[in-house]
């Protein structure tokens, strides 16, 4: 268990994540491939003190969403998400 | 109605501080100049970037306190003690100086008058600076939207914006505002004086059945807490959002 005071939520790494999208990112939702969960990003756990980012599950503590940067390169992989989906949602 | 999604993604950009605002003798608002600054709602947050001489950067995220309706950026900053970045924002900050940020950034911890309620904010320390600027959005927007805040600070003097929510408290339809003070008491104090916990919400916020859009933000521990407390009082966890600052806030 990574010190429960370092736990933040997606809020906290959106300027990270605007690096690369252009969409606004803590609204987006992340579904969870460890418990099956759906949440919006920004309700997510989020570790930023390793070296790079973590976004876990809030309910599972899945790691869904992980970015570590090496000089000008970012790199973003979803260890154990299955999708994320931006734009508003219930609007279609 | 879904607002214009499509924008740039996210570069740095210079403001000037126009106006520094001491709130409380460690925390201080700062008041930017941003050319062209998109516009932001209310709940969102900077990244702000400082630079050393000799190439070192450090990188922190403040919450905007100004309202969207107001034309200059106004981030509220806790100085906290070994913190690099907040010590210079609150102690070597001058007037005309110029700060890299970028932004506004977020989504998810944003209220908007048109979003209805009840409302409940509940804040911890500098927590209250998101909300803040939905109290602030609030009031500009002429919004009568029933709303109470649980403001949780240590001492009456390190109540943030303390006249700012009398004088709203104060006005038609403003918001209720409930304060607890969890290390001190000024003499004659009659209000809580205890960290916010299940039996305290269970006797100032909204019930549950009247579906309140409700929006938590300080400290981890505080945050974690409240939310906990709430959905056991009824409310849907997922109306409960939350902003968490990490251990030491700001």
């Amino acid at each position: 268990m990574e010190g429960e005071e370092l736990r933040l939520d997606g809020n906290a790494i959106a300027g990270t994540l605007g690096e690369v999208f252009v969409e606004e990112m803590t609204s987006a939702r992340i579904a969870c491939e460890g418990c099956g969960s759906v949440e919006s990003v920004g309700a997510e756990h989020a570790y930023v003190q390793a070296p790079g980012i973590v976004l876990r599950c809030t309910h599972c503590d899945s790691a869904l969403l992980v970015m570590t940067r090496t000089g000008s390169r970012m790199r973003i992989w979803f260890p154990r998400s299955r999708w994320l989906e931006t734009g508003e949602p219930g609007n279609d | 109605m879904a607002r214009a999604a499509v924008r740039g993604r996210l570069n740095w950009t210079l403001g000037e501080v126009v106006e520094l605002i001491d709130e409380t003798p460690r925390v201080r608002s700062i008041v930017l100049d941003v050319p062209d600054w998109p516009g932001h709602r209310a709940g969102q947050h900077v990244d702000l970037r400082l630079t050393a001489e000799d190439g070192y950067q450090a990188q922190r995220s403040y919450s905007i306190a100004s309202s969207p309706e107001d034309a200059r950026l106004t981030i509220t900053v806790e100085g906290l003690p070994d913190g690099e970045v907040s010590e210079y924002l609150v102690g070597e900050l001058r007037r005309g100086d110029k700060l890299e940020l970028r932004g506004p950034i977020g989504g998810f911890f944003v209220w908007e008058a048109v979003s209805g309620g009840p409302l409940l904010l509940v804040s911890g320390g500098s927590g209250i600076v998101p909300l803040m600027s939905m109290l602030r959005h609030r009031e500009a927007a002429d919004a009568t939207i029933p709303t109470k805040l649980v403001s949780s600070s240590r001492s009456w003097d390190e109540v943030i914006y303390r006249d700012e929510l009398e004088r709203l408290a104060a006005a038609a339809n403003g918001p209720e505002v409930i304060h607890t003070l969890t290390r001190s008491q000024p003499p004659g104090w009659t209000g809580y004086a205890r960290r916010v916990d299940g039996a305290m919400l269970a006797e100032v916020a909204w019930a549950a059945s009247s579906m309140p859009m409700t929006f938590v933000c300080g400290p981890t521990s505080f945050v974690e807490s409240v939310a906990a407390a709430l959905v056991l009082l009824g409310y849907p966890a997922t109306s409960v959002k939350t902003e968490r600052f990490g251990p030491t806030g700001g």
